[in-house]
């Protein structure tokens, strides 16, 4: 069938880096960046069981950027940001503010708070001039990580250092490094037990309100990139796969970046050749990480438990 | 099922419909575009267009179906099990397209039915197998069979023969491209779901209240839940066309969650979700006949989340605003009551003699200023609990302010003795819990504690409790004057 294109290897794995080397390198960049900054929110994400906290701000934070875009007119990265930001907080007080003071249930409530949100992300990119906004359906969709390299540079001191997207996800994804460093501890202890990091002194409110906004600026980043509903992948596929092999948080930590890594790569090449969206090649060879992880996992694969029924359970082995 | 029957007789005078003989002629609803508001409304509610027939049927089946399988969603608690599930047909919509490459509804039903139930299955697997919780295999199954739909899709996209593969519309819907051979499908399946769950209803409705008993008596709990899975993705896959992959998610459970916000009852709920469907359906192809093609999908939600959002404000049981309104009286009584009894120990304390209670020592009882007793007092007034003289300085009580006032100082002395007497509490830490009851508590409850109390007299401080005859007597009505009287004092 013609729609599946012969494997051949040189025009598969040698040709992208031959020709247009840099095109790819910007490309891959980005995709591991975007990888990389998702998957360790992704892990604070799992721990707290908000993965559809995650689904429901990246739905959400389009009305965000479309409304900041018609305020200020100008799609300026602050302006973007505040958007972002303020989407993703109307979001999670929506959500709270639904099942709080009704008995809609929390579920209930997240899927009804983002859908509407998105609706009105949707008509109001149908309705408005989109001069320089550069989201549309196909955007918000399949993602435009093919197009990264082509958005003009950012030139300091007069030398192009590289295109804008790129250089906005490193920082956001050293700033979420940077954030992880700092305050291990208190994620850590607030996401196992926050009634004990309340009892020691921590803030978890600010921890569960810091994690949103770094959540929605991360989102905002890799939006125009993998799209609105992709990013749900970005965001929990490097953990759950990171998971699969380590309880160690830190550890998981590693493991999302390697994650990203290889996917990225593995990612852009099977996009080379079934000559698809790359965004969508990227979430899938991930999502292939995460099956082979749930397979062959040495500590709590299928074959494992399979070949060891009465092996120690995963909660014991954290603790051993 | 006695609910499902008017939306049976609507749904067949809506297929009735679809036979009438086409009066306009207009392949696409692009063709008419340029026509006034006016032109265009008028167009739309006369049903003349035959694609416009389609879409306006076609979004109130969906409706139908949506809200009936979204009811049972809410009250399980698999809100975003529908979100997973419609986001995962996406590849079987692929699929079933690449077939025999065309838009064969049949093969696209097929394809998209197989994928979402091995989406549940996923979800399922990974639940079982792994120590991953719910969100995250929802969300993995989400995401990676949605990318693997873009994948295909884009594939499609560029194979010569496709360029015109119109499965874009699947994403965020278009309810004008229905086709007849798409409203009959659609048909089919919202018949399908109405009598599967009109027979099982009794199955359906013990399996989502109580799962534990439902299998414990012997219903067949795990081949109820995945009917009603099969049930979503045949009603998530007919809805496609017409509201997107990317929010049908909202037809489900939206105007469900509205209904729930409405009734305590699972029938009127399922006819309620399927009414609000059917409206957020029309509404939603109405706008978008009008707005020029603008994609369906989108207004059908917001449509939806408006009839969300009036149900939230204002439902008159469990709304924001009623919910206000009753919190709003209620503390509005209890300051009332406070007043009253307030007016009663200033008479207490000079021993009931003479009937007025100046202003001043309202205030001083309550320990607030003249100008805060006097609002209180002008309270009392408009709710004909007292009355004031000509200068609006001393208070009367009515008889009925009187009686009040007995009633809520009774209330919290019997209560501070049933306390003290039957709980074991110490004498001075039970007058904050009784400034709590004495509004709440019962006519029934109180004889209940006097009896328990032998009908005592005195409370743990030593005062009379107010009797029964106090209550009923008019007051100073001459007959008191040397002080109150607990049971048996008057006899």
């Amino acid at each position: 069938m013609s729609l599946i294109p012969p494997f051949d290897f040189q025009r598969v794995f040698v040709e992208p880096w031959a020709e247009g080397g840099a095109l790819h390198g910007w490309i891959l960049a980005m995709a591991v960046l975007v990888g990389m900054a998702c998957g360790l929110v992704g892990n604070y994400l799992l721990l707290r069981r908000m993965a559809l906290i995650g689904d429901a701000i990246s739905h959400s934070v389009l009305p965000g950027l479309v409304l900041a875009f018609m305020l200020a007119h100008s799609r300026h990265i602050g302006v973007m940001f505040a958007g972002a930001l303020a989407a993703g907080l109307v979001t999670v007080f929506l959500i709270e503010f639904i099942h709080k003071k009704s008995r809609v249930k929390p579920d209930a409530a997240i899927c009804i708070t983002f859908t509407t949100l998105f609706a009105i992300g949707v008509v109001l990119t149908s309705l408005i001039d989109k001069g320089g906004l550069h989201i549309d359906a196909e955007c918000i969709l399949y993602g435009e990580i093919a197009f990264v390299p082509l958005e003009p540079p950012v030139k300091i001191l007069g030398r192009a250092l590289g295109p804008q997207p790129v250089l906005q996800m490193l920082g956001v994804t050293a700033g979420v490094v940077v954030l992880i460093v700092l305050f291990y501890k208190e994620l850590l202890a607030s996401s196992f037990d926050p009634g004990l990091t309340a009892s020691l002194g921590f803030n978890v409110t600010a921890m569960h309100y810091g994690l949103m906004a770094a959540l929605s600026i991360v989102v905002v980043s890799a939006f125009e990139a993998v799209g609105a509903i992709m990013v749900v992948a970005m965001l929990i596929i490097p953990g759950m796969t990171a998971a699969q092999l380590s309880d160690h948080l830190a550890t998981r930590h590693w493991l999302v970046g390697v994650h990203s890594i290889l996917s990225g790569l593995l990612g852009l090449h099977l996009s080379v050749w079934l000559n698809c969206s790359m965004a969508g090649a990227m979430v899938l060879t991930g999502a292939g990480f995460f099956v082979l992880a749930w397979l062959f996992s040495p500590s709590q694969g299928m074959i494992h438990r399979w070949r060891r029924p009465d092996a120690p359970g995963d909660t014991v082995s954290q603790f051993q | 099922m006695s609910a499902a029957r008017p939306l049976l007789l609507g749904l067949l005078l809506l297929i009735g419909l679809t036979v009438l003989p086409p009066e306009a002629r207009a392949e696409r609803i692009s063709e008419i575009k340029k026509t006034t508001f006016a032109e265009s409304a008028a167009r739309f509610f006369t049903l003349r267009d035959p694609s416009l027939r389609n879409a306006l049927i076609g979004s109130v089946l969906m409706g139908i179906s949506c809200g009936l399988l979204g009811s049972f969603l809410v009250v399980r608690k698999l809100a975003l099990m529908g979100d997973a599930l419609s986001h995962a047909v996406l590849p079987g919509v692929a699929f079933g397209f690449l077939w025999n490459m065309s838009k064969d509804p049949i093969a696209i039903f097929v394809g998209a039915t197989v994928a979402g139930l091995l989406g549940a299955g996923t979800v399922h697997l990974i639940r079982s197998t792994t120590k991953h919780k719910e969100d995250a295999a929802l969300g993995f199954v989400l995401a990676s069979f949605f990318a693997l739909g873009v994948c295909v899709i884009t594939m499609l996209n560029n194979l010569p023969n496709a360029q015109k593969s119109g499965l874009d519309k699947f994403m965020f819907g278009q309810a004008a491209a229905l086709g007849d051979q798409d409203v009959v499908l659609m048909a089919v399946v919202t018949a399908l779901v109405i009598s599967v769950l009109a027979i099982g209803f009794k199955a359906f409705a013990l399996t989502s209240f109580d799962a534990g008993f439902a299998s414990a008596i012997g219903f067949p709990t795990q081949l109820i839940h995945y009917t009603l899975m099969l049930l979503l993705a045949f009603s998530i896959v007919v809805s496609l066309q017409a509201v997107g992959v990317v929010l049908v998610s909202a037809m489900l459970i939206t105007p469900a969650a509205a209904a729930f916000l409405l009734t305590d009852r699972l029938k009127p709920m399922l006819a309620l979700s399927a009414l609000f469907g059917m409206a957020a359906g029309a509404i939603g192809s109405f706008l978008s006949f009008v707005g020029n093609d603008m994609p369906t999908g989108p207004l059908m939600v917001l449509a939806g989340s408006a009839v969300f959002a009036v149900a939230l404000l204002f439902g008159p049981r469990h709304g924001i605003v009623a919910r206000w309104l009753r919190q709003r009286s209620r503390s509005g009584r209890t300051r009332r009551e406070n007043t009253l009894k307030a007016l009663y120990h200033v008479l207490e304390r000079r021993e009931f003699k003479g009937d007025d209670v100046s202003i001043r020592e309202l205030a001083e009882q309550r320990r607030e200023t003249e100008v805060e007793a006097k609002q209180l007092a002008r309270e009392l007034v408009r709710h004909r609990l007292a009355t004031t003289n000509d200068s609006g300085e001393a208070l009367y009580l009515t008889p009925a302010g009187w009686q009040r006032a007995c009633e809520i100082v009774r209330n919290h002395r019997v209560w501070e003795l049933y306390l003290t007497n039957d709980a074991q509490y110490a004498a001075d830490h039970v007058h904050d819990d009784a400034e709590k009851v004495e509004h709440i508590l019962g006519e029934e409850t109180v004889r209940e504690i006097e009896k328990r109390l032998n009908y005592a007299t005195h409370d743990p401080h030593g005062k009379l409790i107010p009797g029964l005859a106090d209550l009923n007597a008019a007051p100073f009505s001459g007959r008191r004057g040397a002080r109150a009287t607990g049971y048996g004092a008057h006899s």
